[in-house]
């Protein structure tokens, strides 16, 4: 199975190279990509100025949120939890909010509109510095809970409080600026140029090995908090750890691409259900295989292939992604509340 | 393939000196048992009684550190609890809890595996002598062959009995089970019963359950802790807690009775008199539950209210006024409930 998955993850990384505004051929990627001398000039730019950052971003940010999301399941035993459970994203949305709707009266303006790169840098730094915030006051009072549903309600709270600074914000801008913040929630991997990749890249993939990390951990608190201690967990200090490394891949995957949903949460569940099991040892590297081809899939629709249009990101991971969810969830039922 | 130390003399495996367990709020701690001072050692079963509420699941929680003690000591084979790490105290003691575990898509064999977490490395890898501890856990709670079973497929007593092996397979010297036969039907609840004796007699282990099966942990124990209602710990062979009395004291209510003869409790009887039985043998036994479910002490003498001849062909009731006949156990005891009408109360 694992096999299977990775022949389908080279592939559909092949066509995220292939297909687009212009086609290339898949024999001029592969050639392209060896650095062939016959590779065509043209399409050797298009892939590696645009396509390949884009296409490596979508891996990253596809396994970053579907290991963010096993990781916050298991810890939950929630089937609902995704790696913004604790309110990252609303956090990154108002950090983001408070740049674009406020930049009208703030230094930002001066800072920001001189280069539109300066700008987006902005907007990276404000989504991580409001994710941070909301984490760090959600860490901050969970240390004192030992009850995870509680911590679960804090995130939520927290996530709830953000957006509504968020509204109040919206509610006091300008149609110009709402458009950008939109622009923003539509989420994209197209944003992501290899200079910034230097920086993504490295921290999304420390997310991941820490991650790899604490499967031993995971697995034994799928037994439930008091087994796990009996068995010589360290809890509190795994549950930390956990939920620190799996926002950071939250935060980082917004901070760069916007809030995509679906993906963190939809995942873990296709993994339980093709593979049919909850063991992490399996499902964590089966979770950044799928999350990386998820990823993929949906920038290439989103691109709409022999068209000029773009779809907003998000927009299709949901649509196209919740049927095939169903879908195998209901053939393999086992699978729907394994967390 | 536990390692048994039987060269040195083992020092207990469980072992309190003057415990005190309860709860601690901001402001005071409130002590549920006190002075408690029992030791186990390896190769004896355990049984913790006591009456609802009294205590017993915060004692178990104490001894196997989810919760603080109070004050007092509690030492695992020779060292005090609170000095071992995780997976120093993960290595001496297995527990298994009452909480059902609502795992999904895992097979019993990965259950099982789990209880070498304090064995294996970093990434929770397993060597060939982890899967042998594996093996032969599972071998030795006689459920190898559901080692490729989904755990959540499998019936309660088995899955109880795949936590032990879990348990087992951290190779501890102590196994402590918080009521592992709540949810269990009768023939389980014996099976694991002489599963865990079996486990202390010949892997050497030390086992201490609570448990509410009175009458199973009479049978089963070597050594009883009792818990009374004044909070006091009684122990000693199920034979001494019998004998002296303590099983009555701890238990009896203004509703039921011990029988020490039959280690079983019975409903009070007596509230409609004294009832006396002809007859000998099983049938007469039966004919004696009978007076007694319906509410009258069965005595030899005496005055009585009510005699029943029992013989093969059934049963008759003999009264100052009339003789009754009857067959069947069930008409028996719809002929007493009919005499129970406000005339007849002079046996009260």
């Amino acid at each position: 199975m694992l096999c299977g998955l990775t022949g389908v993850f080279v592939l559909a990384f092949l066509l995220s190279l292939a297909l687009g505004s212009t086609h290339v051929p898949i024999a001029s990627v592969v050639e392209v990509l060896m650095r062939s001398a016959a590779a065509d000039p043209g399409s050797a730019i298009v892939i590696e100025i645009i396509r390949l950052p884009r296409s490596l971003t979508a891996v990253l940010a596809g396994a970053s949120l579907g290991i963010a999301g096993l990781q916050m399941q298991t810890l939950f035993r929630n089937p609902l939890a995704d790696p913004f459970a604790l309110g990252i994203s609303s956090g990154a949305s108002l950090g983001v909010a408070v740049v674009v709707l406020g930049s009208g009266m703030s230094v930002a303006t001066a800072f920001g509109a001189s280069t539109g790169l300066a700008g987006d840098a902005l907007l990276i730094a404000a989504a991580i510095a409001g994710a941070v915030a909301v984490l760090a006051v959600v860490l901050a009072v969970s240390s004192r809970v030992d009850n995870p549903s509680t911590v679960l309600i804090l995130g939520l709270m927290s996530g709830y409080a953000a957006s509504a600074i968020v509204t109040v914000l919206v509610g006091m801008t300008s149609p110009e600026r709402l458009m950008q913040l939109a622009q923003w929630g539509f989420g994209s991997f197209a944003g992501v140029t290899w200079r910034r990749l230097s920086l993504f890249a490295p921290i999304t993939v420390v997310g991941l090995v820490v991650a790899g990390a604490t499967t031993k951990q995971l697995n034994a608190l799928l037994l439930g908090d008091n087994y796990a201690r009996s068995m010589g967990v360290a809890v509190r200090r795994a549950r930390l750890l956990t939920m620190l490394g799996a926002s950071m891949l939250g935060a980082v995957v917004t901070a760069f691409c916007g809030p995509i949903a679906f993906v963190g949460i939809a995942v873990p569940h296709l993994c339980r259900g093709l593979l049919g099991t909850s063991n992490h040892r399996v499902l964590v590297p089966a979770v950044v295989m799928l999350g990386g081809i998820v990823a993929l899939a949906a920038q290439v629709v989103s691109l709409l292939p022999g068209t000029a249009g773009v779809l907003p990101l998000n927009a299709v991971t949901s649509i196209v992604g919740a049927p095939v969810v169903v879908t195998i969830l209901l053939r393999n039922r086992r699978g729907a509340i394994a967390a | 393939m536990i390692a048994a130390p039987s060269s040195i003399a083992a020092p207990a495996a469980l072992q309190t000196r003057d415990l005190a367990v309860g709860y601690r709020t901001r402001r005071c701690r409130r002590a549920v048992l006190e002075r408690v001072s029992v030791s186990v050692t390896r190769g004896e079963l355990v049984c913790l009684l006591g009456p609802n509420g009294i205590g017993k699941s915060t004692l178990m929680r104490t001894l196997a550190r989810m919760q603080p003690a109070l004050w007092g000591a509690v030492e695992i084979g020779g060292d005090a609890l609170s000095s071992l790490s995780g997976s120093e105290l993960a290595r001496r003691l297995g527990v298994v809890l009452t909480e059902r575990v609502g795992v999904e898509s895992l097979r019993v064999r990965q259950i099982v595996e789990l209880g070498r977490y304090p064995y294996s490395g970093w990434f929770g890898g397993l060597d060939t002598r982890d899967h042998d501890v594996v093996t032969w856990s599972l071998e030795a709670v006689g459920a190898s062959h559901l080692a490729e079973r989904d755990f959540a497929q499998i019936s309660d007593g088995e899955r109880q009995r795949v936590m032990v092996a879990r348990a087992l397979a951290q190779e501890p010297v102590l196994l402590m089970l918080d009521e592992p036969t709540a949810f269990l039907d009768v023939p389980s609840r014996v099976e694991l019963m002489v599963l865990l004796r079996r486990l202390t007699r010949e892997k050497s282990l030390a086992v201490v359950l609570s448990t509410h099966d009175l009458e199973l942990a009479l049978r089963t124990a070597d050594v009883i802790w009792l818990l009374m209602p004044g909070g006091e710990v009684v122990t000693g062979a199920p034979e001494d807690v019998i004998a002296t009395g303590a099983i009555a004291q701890a238990f009896e209510g203004r509703q039921i009775r011990f029988h020490p003869g039959e280690r079983t409790f019975r409903w009070l009887t007596g509230e409609r008199g004294f009832a006396g039985i002809e007859g000998h043998g099983f049938r007469a036994d039966m004919a004696k539950a009978v007076l007694e479910r319906e509410g009258y002490a069965v005595e030899a003498g005496g005055h009585r209210s009510v005699t029943v001849r029992v013989d093969d062909g059934g049963w008759t009731v003999v009264t100052d006024r009339a003789h009754v006949k009857g067959d069947t156990f069930q008409s028996l005891a719809a002929h007493l409930r009919a005499r129970c009408s406000p005339d007849e109360t002079d046996g009260l």
